[in-house]
């Protein structure tokens, strides 16, 4: 205990490879395709059978193909499992390719601080089904908001989550996910259709009545000041 | 008795002593007689508000949410007992934009997000490009890299601090923080042109290499930096008011911070040893001595004094790279050939050419690279399907994953230290809005 509360004593990344391990060090002349694996891939696939569709090394970064339907489980089992313990996850998100064909993609980037490993699993959702995978809030409280972005950015439902709301756009938003191959990079609506709503909204929708009463006290005035404010004359001068 | 409050006759009057043997002031009043009385404090108590709670807004205009963070927070009294974060004010859709440029186009936009961190956010995504590009960039280039974002991890603490300091009440820190940020902006004009927004960086090596004399500049700055880390320690650190309004808030055990996602000075203040540039090295990182600094109480003290720590560990690096500076390219070829072949020679001439024009071309693949922003782990997760642009260009930003966590930290604390939890989590609004 310290003077003024709890003291935590420090978790140390790469503790669990003893004082004896090599240092990490900068990765150099990484193969395009084809380097050594991480060996969590090859223990996924040992504890669920059938789960694991395909393992790519790509850059020297190990990517983990999972049935979508086995993929919390897996996700779990790393977490927890002794000789695993990716207990740190980087980031959660989707990519959708330009072949419209191509499957949608969820990504999750997971770190291992006691071993200094790195994964990416990966569930494909295929075009057509429901874009629907289970959330990892319940292992990794940091994966809230990143969910939260991938639903809103990508209309992907992650079953599970406390509060799916959409984060960066407006919770009343209703024009479609703006990372989709589909919506337009200029938004919704051309330009021309924009200025046309711009130019038909209802003014006394958006603003309060204070301010649009600026406009009615013009008539209040008197006359001849009226006149000068017609005429463009600078008041005051 | 009923009592009138007459403003121009109140004076004040010495009654008696209060608790600390003082004199006791109360405002005079006149009664119906005209008479001149001691005003009696109110006995009417203001009605029971227990169990009432109050919503307030804090922000998205409010100067302590650094930007246009907007936070509900639900408050029994004074305490929070809930709190709700909105974000997105800010959104821009960098993502989108970044998969209808090259990927040399995209490194300007890298400036814009998060705005204080631009050198080291340059270097981050054109690590990650050349990852996707199967790119080795020059040993001189490397070092240069260290230094730049070395220096954007100084300007990015000290205007955290600053900030910080004018949140908490202290004016004198910011002048002089915000004093050496402008030194260290003259050496990044002096070297790109720019001051914020620097784009320094290029696919395969660097904008500009540095001017004649800029490692003199960089050298003195070397020199005289850690004295005014040491002044604003001797101003702050054991101020009684700055500790009394920093310690014990926020506080996130190691376990959570890691579960959480917490990184950076967030997560090392937990007791997190987790530093990207030494456990997942990259620019050769492993090679120079730095320390990794380590909080054990995971409050905003400990905050501030692990960014203090890599405040003087970031000077011992660029000390480092001034040592070890080698001469040589800067800029690889495969990328974009030197510009005096192009004007002599026709088939380099097209190959430049069509670099610029169309772009070059990865082969497909993915890359995620991080760094050690002074935020976190900054991560650039680019995906190529053999175009000249990007499939999906993502950006992982550490106070957006930080920031998810505020929540947690000041529910059960006080309105006013929701403040300085805020400012401890070090938020640039354009990186979590991206």
């Amino acid at each position: 205990m310290s003077k003024y509360g709890q003291s935590f004593s420090p978790v140390v990344a790469g503790s669990a490879l003893g004082s004896q391990a090599p240092a990490p060090v900068t990765p150099k002349s990484v193969p395009h395709r084809g380097g050594e694996p991480n060996p969590s891939a090859a223990a996924i696939g040992q504890q669920f059978a059938g789960a694991v569709k395909r393992v790519d090394v790509v850059w020297g970064e190990t990517t983990v193909y999972i049935d979508r339907d086995r993929v919390h489980d897996v996700i779990r089992w790393l977490h927890d499992d002794a000789s695993q313990q990716y207990d740190y996850l980087s980031d959660v998100t989707a990519v959708e390719f330009r072949d419209l064909e191509q499957p949608l993609e969820v990504v999750w980037h997971l770190r291992s601080l006691p071993y200094r490993r790195f994964l990416r699993v990966k569930v494909q959702l295929e075009k057509g089904t429901p874009l629907d995978v289970p959330s990892v809030w319940d292992i990794y409280r940091g994966a809230d908001w990143m969910e939260r972005e991938a639903y809103d950015m990508f209309g992907i439902t992650f079953a599970g989550h406390p509060d799916l709301r959409r984060l960066l756009m407006w919770e009343q938003y209703s024009e479609g996910y703006p990372l989709r191959k589909d919506f337009p990079l200029r938004g919704r609506f051309s330009r021309s259709e924009q200025l046309r709503q711009a130019l038909a909204a209802n003014p006394e929708a958006r603003y309060s009545q204070d301010e649009l009463s600026i406009a009615e006290a013009f008539e209040d005035l008197p006359a001849d000041m009226r006149r000068r404010l017609q005429r463009g004359d600078k008041v005051g001068e | 008795m009923a009592t009138t409050k007459r403003t121009v006759e109140v004076a004040l009057s010495t009654t008696g002593l209060d608790a600390q043997g003082r004199p006791q002031r109360r405002p005079l009043a006149v009664d119906e007689g005209g008479n001149v009385v001691t005003m009696e404090p109110p006995t009417a108590m203001e009605p029971d508000l227990e169990g009432e709670h109050m919503l307030i807004n804090l922000g998205p205009q409010h100067p302590a949410t650094h930007g246009v963070l907007r936070l509900v927070l639900e408050l029994d009294g004074e305490t929070v007992v809930r709190c709700i974060p909105h974000i997105g004010y800010l959104h821009c859709g960098f993502e989108k934009i970044g998969e209808y440029r090259q990927y040399n186009q995209i490194i300007p936009w890298t400036d814009r997000e998060d705005y204080l961190n631009s050198p080291g956010n340059n270097v981050a995504f054109a690590l990650g490009a050349e990852r996707l590009f199967g790119i080795e960039v020059t040993e001189r280039c490397k070092v240069l890299r260290v230094m730049a974002c070395e220096l954007s991890r100084i300007i990015s603490h000290l205007v955290w601090l600053g900030t910080t300091c004018i949140d908490i009440g202290a004016y004198t820190p910011f002048l002089w923080a915000f004093q050496q940020r402008e030194k260290v902006y003259e050496l990044l004009e002096a070297w790109i042109g720019a001051r914020l927004t620097t784009t320094l960086t290029r696919v395969g090596g660097m904008g500009a290499d540095i001017p004649d004399g800029w490692t003199d500049m960089l050298s003195a700055f070397v020199s005289t930096f850690p004295n005014v880390v040491d002044e604003i320690d001797r101003i702050i650190t054991r101020n009684g008011i700055w500790v009394g309004r920093t310690v014990g808030l926020g506080v996130m055990s190691p376990e959570e911070a890691i579960n959480y996602g917490l990184s950076g000075p967030m997560g090392r203040a937990s007791g997190v040893a987790f530093d990207v540039r030494r456990d997942f090295p990259y620019l050769d990182y492993e090679t120079y001595d730095f320390d990794v600094a380590v909080g054990t109480n995971g409050d905003v003290y400990d905050r501030y004094l692990v960014r203090m720590e890599e405040l003087r560990q970031s000077t011992r690096i660029l000390a480092q790279t001034l040592k070890r500076l080698p001469d040589g390219p800067v800029n690889v070829d495969d990328i974009l050939p030197p510009k005096s072949r192009a004007t002599s020679d026709m088939e380099s001439m097209i190959h430049h050419f069509k670099q610029v024009m169309e772009g070059p071309r990865p082969p497909i693949g993915e890359s995620y690279v991080a760094v050690e922003s002074p935020k976190g782990e900054k991560g650039y997760y680019m995906v190529s399907d053999g175009s000249s642009k990007p499939v999906r260009w993502r950006i992982r930003p550490p106070s957006f994953v930080n920031l998810s966590a505020i929540p947690r930290m000041v529910e059960g604390h006080l309105l006013s230290d929701v403040i300085a939890i805020n400012a401890s989590i070090d938020i640039v609004m354009g990186e979590i809005d991206r």
